[in-house]
């Protein structure tokens, strides 16, 4: 059943008198509790599909349907935990949380089961000891974390995640996919991750979305990744079917539709 | 600056755990040493500066008196700054305080007023199309030229005075506050958009916090130009106040009674400013570190 849809999705910016397009003709079905990861080199527009899905850029063409709902405004529904952590400065990791509980669970839960779920979602992310802490006082991987807990804590019916771990070392960005796959396992949501790394893509996603290089770029293909999960950073290193799905989107991303010269930076 | 005494006091405190059995002295020789250096210049260069003036105004035909010969006639006003013999003749306390509240009020409404119409500005790109040439061309206007036609407008000289300083402070308010709005990160306004805030409350909740680092610049150019003004505009519509009794002691060649109030306005208007700059300090800690 098609939880999330997205219908014929182009989008094309218009800057001092030119048009371009960005994206055409997206198609993609994403049911629930599917982790989805766009994969494509940078500028192609992944980051652009995953706001389209936001609700933050608007469609020039086709559209959106959540729960068969068409999408046209941000919504908690479609939480974002967005590339570099975008946490308030002027709050504390809590009131970060907080900020987001208060206003989207209002009418839901009374204010003890608020603060009570703010505090059960810093304690998912592991970051109950830095609660009072300003996000200056922390490592960036920590700003993820909260990010992560403030995405959450929204009960969303999509995690958007716009690649969480691109700015973060290789140990840390580890660490974290381990969270993310343990969280994954218990809360079962249904998440698009924008990412550009292809260890991480096959190890998360139960579907991995290829894009070709823009303008005008489109899905070019979708790869299954038939592993089962719990899974094993080190057992996979040796599995076939791990193998196979690294080969397959290193095969479309260097070969297929390797960056062009002039756009490689 | 702060950071060496810290130090300095770190030194002394181990020092005495050291000699903990026979409780060393809790002022140590090197904290007093740091706090000599900073004290110690000023001090010196005051009293060259004093020194200097008693000279060259100790000819009997100087125009300025001698500090020694302000302090001796003006001693009356600094030793009682509280006396009050009803209308204007009262100590400097009292005209300071008339002329600090006319600032409060001119101040705290072009607070209000400023921040309200800076976001607009920033805000709203027709808003800073239409508005802005106007305030460039308003906020050049010297702040006494507006005196007159508050007087027409308002027939009294105590809302003139304040709107003297209403229309001084506000325009670097507005400009600061424009300029911080616009410089609010996308990603705070996607965060608020995610989650759904309304006009209000992204308005105190994103807005206000993440502009105010600009928001209290423009405050203390404010606070600074309205001290600024006040004087002046004291001075023309008379009552009590500072301005006016700095005019009146002119008036009566009290030359040193109008040195020592301008002794006072200076470290009145310097204590405004720490005042405004201490404030931003502590309400945007957080955004500053960032």
């Amino acid at each position: 059943m098609s939880h999330l849809t997205l219908s014929q999705v182009g989008i094309s910016f218009t800057r001092a008198g030119k048009t371009s397009e960005v994206l055409r003709e997206v198609d993609l079905t994403i049911a629930k509790g599917e982790f989805v990861s766009i994969i494509g080199h940078s500028g192609c527009g992944k980051s652009t599909v995953l706001n389209i899905v936001a609700g933050l850029l608007k469609a020039s063409t086709g559209a959106v349907l959540l729960d068969g709902k068409e999408v046209n405004a941000p919504g908690p529904d479609r939480a974002v935990v967005f590339q570099n952590h975008s946490l308030l400065p002027w709050l504390t990791v809590r009131e970060n949380v907080a900020l987001a509980v208060d206003k989207v669970l209002a009418g839901k839960k009374s204010r003890t089961e608020r603060a009570e779920w703010i505090e059960h979602n810093l304690a998912l992310v592991n970051m109950m000891h830095a609660a009072d802490k300003r996000p200056a006082e922390i490592s960036g991987g920590m700003k993820q974390r909260v990010g992560i807990a403030r995405a959450l804590a929204m009960e969303p019916k999509v995690l958007l995640m716009d690649e969480p771990f691109g700015a973060l070392d290789a140990l840390t960005r580890a660490h974290l996919q381990d969270s993310i796959m343990e969280i994954q396992m218990r809360l079962k949501n249904t998440v698009i991750m924008i990412t550009h790394d292809v260890d991480e893509a096959v190890l998360l996603s139960d579907r991995i979305v290829m894009m070709t290089n823009g303008p005008s770029a489109t899905i070019g293909e979708i790869l299954e990744v038939p592993l089962k999960r719990p899974r094993r950073r080190l057992e996979l290193v040796e599995d076939a079917a791990y193998v196979h799905a690294r080969a397959a989107v290193l095969e479309f991303l260097y070969a297929r539709h390797a960056k062009p010269a002039s756009l490689a930076a | 600056m702060a950071s060496s005494s810290a130090l300095s006091s770190a030194i002394g405190a181990a020092r005495d755990k050291a000699s903990a059995r026979s409780r060393g002295p809790f002022v140590t020789i090197k904290g007093i040493r740091a706090v000599a250096a900073r004290v110690i210049p000023p001090l010196v260069v005051l009293a060259g500066f004093l020194l200097l003036w008693q000279m060259l105004c100790s000819a009997p035909t100087a125009g300025l008196p001698p500090p020694s010969r302000v302090v001796s006639e003006a001693w009356d006003i600094i030793a009682n700054p509280f006396f009050d013999n009803g209308g204007t003749d009262k100590g400097l306390f009292w005209h300071l305080a008339a002329s600090l509240q006319r600032v409060a009020l001119g101040f705290s409404l072009a607070v209000v007023a400023g921040v309200l119409l800076g976001t607009l500005v920033g805000q709203s790109e027709w808003a800073m199309r239409g508005l802005d040439p106007i305030f460039q061309v308003l906020r050049t206007i010297p702040p006494l030229a507006w005196l007159p036609l508050s007087l027409a407008a308002f027939r009294d000289g105590q809302p003139s005075a304040i709107f003297v300083i209403f229309i001084t402070s506000i325009w670097p308010i507005i400009i600061n506050t424009a300029v911080g709005i616009r410089n609010i990160p996308q990603d705070y306004r996607n965060v608020a958009a995610v989650i759904r805030l309304n006009p209000i409350e992204f308005f105190f909740k994103i807005m206000l916090p993440s502009a105010a680092p600009y928001i209290f610049t423009g405050l203390r150019i404010g606070v600074g130009l309205s001290w600024l003004a006040i004087v002046a505009a004291e001075m023309l519509i008379g009552g009590v106040g500072i301005g006016f009794f700095i005019w009146d002691a002119w008036n009566s060649s009290h030359i040193s009674e109008i040195i020592v109030a301008l002794v006072y306005v200076g470290l009145i208007g310097f204590v405004l400013d720490r005042l405004v700059a201490g404030v931003g300090l502590l309400v945007t800690r957080g955004t500053s570190a960032a």
